[in-house]
């Protein structure tokens, strides 16, 4: 006969009751560690499914995630020369604000080196991967934009012709796969005004140099769209990912591209590293703390109602000790209810996360080693609460029967 | 073959506090209860009676004398010479004013807890608890929480309990108070029955004068000193 079973089936109302607020708390724990994970995910997962053996960017700067990096898109073939390199793709990252449907949308918008890269490696749960070099889209279920949706960005409208599964930038955001040159479109677009008063400038900057007075021609030059100077730089990219051949050591080829004066480059690790060193690690650490905050808190409340709990059955605790029950079992029925109580907790705290959390706006995510942690944490719970518990009934006296 | 008294005080006396503010509960208190026999402790309230019955049931020990189970010194002044937990649970069974029964249990719950705690457990208890429900004709009754049960059915159920692990010595205190006037002459009968059909020494602490005739011999506590009243046993 199991004393703890039947009195929890005595109060089993009291008892369920306690069960759930304690699993909604747990359930809280247990999403800070989702949200963790999921930031932890989220900042990765670009620099992992971009599966880039290195990353150049801007000398100095810790971009493309972690700071603004700005390359020259000849960048790429500079890498392409590079002995051991056996693909490098231009990379560009940036992230948009805009009104749909009478409410904001915020896209991190990732360019894809067309043709190279169509975004085939996308985990798509419907549509395709991009087709054709301009005016298409893939976008994150996150984003609501379905397959054969347009969306005007800039200029252009783009048709959505895939959509993925938790594809999330640092920042939270969806993703969104354009071309290079699409996403170079909708990064450095202005308004048909601003572009004719650059050119104004332009044209009035060359008026007060000798070089416009001495070459007229010039003059005519500099009312032509930015892309037909020759003076005038193409669009700048993030960085440039560079996949190396077989063989080679990706520290010993980013040495070698190390010592150009105008880039700094990081392998993926260092990549991956930046990422979890700088935008995330604050929310990381702030979610962390927050989560020994309220294991802390648990840990108390679960004491209290342990304590309690034990309170209620003090004077059947003097009545078994006045029959001579061992202490085993005096014990034993204060265990087995602090961990009756403690599992039944837990489990509703993984049903009610699994059914909470997806709608939770940032990705939480449950891992097993997470659960794990949890259910070890549950149980020094269980023992540490149940203490005050035994402390009490093991001094009760099984003379307070008779009073 | 004969047994040794259920149970045997010499000298007993119980002193709370010291100095001025010393209180003498029991007085040399010396008695004998044989196997079989029934007897009722009188005494008005703060008289000792309780004093008498947490030492003798090895909950409160005494500052001074000796107690004796089956033959056996068991206490030595405040000092236990055996593990008492394991006296109480093998050689006394406690019956109380209230009945003092497992909520959360059924009726035949609660006479099992009592066979769990020495270690018996399964089909053999659970015959064991059923036949002593039946004896004390609650059988019906058995899957009842207390709750469910009347003051005597709850009587009967504790009594059961009780006489779960075959006593030598059944401590009752005040067992009828709660309990209108036919039945706790009922109740005090029953302990007549048990004591004699169990072969278990019974000392029933009560208030109540009517039933006292169902007793063999009648004790009396007054200011702590023991006193027999009727009968031959017991000595101050």
């Amino acid at each position: 006969m199991n004393l703890a079973v039947r009195d929890v089936g005595h109060n089993a109302g009291r008892f369920l009751l306690t069960a759930v607020g304690l699993g909604l708390l747990l359930m809280i724990v247990m999403g800070m560690g989702g949200i963790y994970e999921g930031i932890e995910a989220d900042a990765t997962l670009l620099v992992e499914e971009m599966d880039a053996d290195l990353w150049i960017v801007q000398r100095d700067t810790r971009g493309p995630f972690a700071e603004l990096s700005r390359l020259p898109s000849s960048m790429e073939y500079r890498a392409l020369a590079v002995p051991g390199v056996e693909d490098a793709r231009r990379f560009v990252t940036h992230t948009i604000q805009r009104k749909r449907h009478g409410k904001p949308l915020r896209i991190s918008i990732v360019g894809l080196a067309w043709p190279t890269d169509r975004g085939e490696w996308l985990p798509l749960i419907s549509g395709r991967a991009l087709a054709q070099g301009h005016y298409e889209m893939v976008a994150d279920q996150t984003l609501g934009l379905a397959v054969g949706e347009q969306i005007r960005l800039g200029k252009d409208v783009y048709r959505v012709v895939g959509v993925t599964r938790n594809m999330i930038g640092s920042g939270g955001d969806g993703l969104a796969f354009l071309t290079v040159a699409d996403a170079q479109a909708v990064q450095f677009d202005s308004v048909g005004e601003a572009t004719r008063l650059e050119r104004a400038a332009r044209r009035g900057r060359a008026e007060d140099m000798d070089v416009g007075l001495t070459q007229p021609g010039l003059l005519d030059r500099a009312d032509l769209p930015a892309a037909e100077i020759p003076a005038l730089g193409s669009p700048m990219v993030s960085a440039v990912m560079v996949r190396l051949k077989p063989g080679f050591d990706a520290e010993t080829v980013r040495r070698s591209m190390a010592g150009w004066a105008d880039v700094t480059v990081y392998t993926g690790a260092q990549e991956r590293q930046l990422l979890l060193q700088g935008p995330v690690d604050r929310a990381r650490r702030q979610i962390g703390l927050f989560r020994v905050l309220l294991v802390a808190i648990s840990a108390i409340i679960m004491s209290l109602i342990l304590y309690t709990m034990t309170l209620d059955k003090l004077h059947d605790i003097a009545l078994l000790k006045l029959m001579g029950a061992k202490d085993r079992m005096i014990l034993g029925l204060v265990l087995q209810e602090a961990f009756l109580l403690g599992g039944i907790a837990y489990v509703l705290a993984y049903f009610m996360g699994e059914r909470l959390f997806p709608f939770f706006p940032r990705r939480v995510i449950v891992t097993g080693d997470m659960l794990l942690w949890l259910a070890v944490a549950v149980s020094v719970i269980c023992v540490v609460g149940s203490s005050l518990g035994i402390w009490k009934a093991m001094r009760v006296e099984p003379n307070e029967v008779l009073s | 073959m004969t047994h040794p008294p259920a149970i045997e005080t010499n000298g007993l006396t119980k002193v709370y506090g010291s100095g001025n503010t010393e209180v003498v509960a029991l007085r040399e208190a010396t008695m004998t209860i044989e196997r079989g026999e029934v007897v009722a402790l009188l005494g008005p309230s703060g008289s000792g009676k309780s004093t008498l019955l947490s030492a003798v049931g090895l909950i409160n020990p005494p500052t001074r004398g000796e107690i004796k189970i089956d033959g056996q010194v068991v206490m030595r002044g405040p000092n236990a010479l055996v593990d008492v937990r394991r006296y109480r649970r093998e050689r006394l069974g406690f019956i109380f004013q209230k009945s003092n029964l497992i909520p959360f249990l059924s009726a035949l719950e609660n006479v099992l807890v009592a066979l769990a705690i020495s270690g018996q457990e399964g089909r053999k208890a659970k015959r064991r608890a059923m036949e002593l429900l039946e004896s004390l004709g609650i059988a019906d009754r058995a899957h009842n929480r207390p709750s469910a049960l009347s003051g005597g059915q709850q009587q009967r159920v504790a009594i059961a309990r009780a006489l779960a692990n075959r006593p030598s010595l059944l401590l009752a205190d005040e067992p009828t108070a709660a309990l209108d006037s036919t039945l706790g002459r009922q109740v005090m009968e029953l302990f007549r029955e048990v004591g004699h059909e169990n072969q278990a020494g019974v000392l029933v602490v009560t208030h109540d004068q009517r039933a006292l005739d169902v007793f063999d011999r009648t004790l009396s506590l007054e200011d702590g000193v023991l006193t027999e009243d009727r009968g031959s046993h017991a000595s101050t």
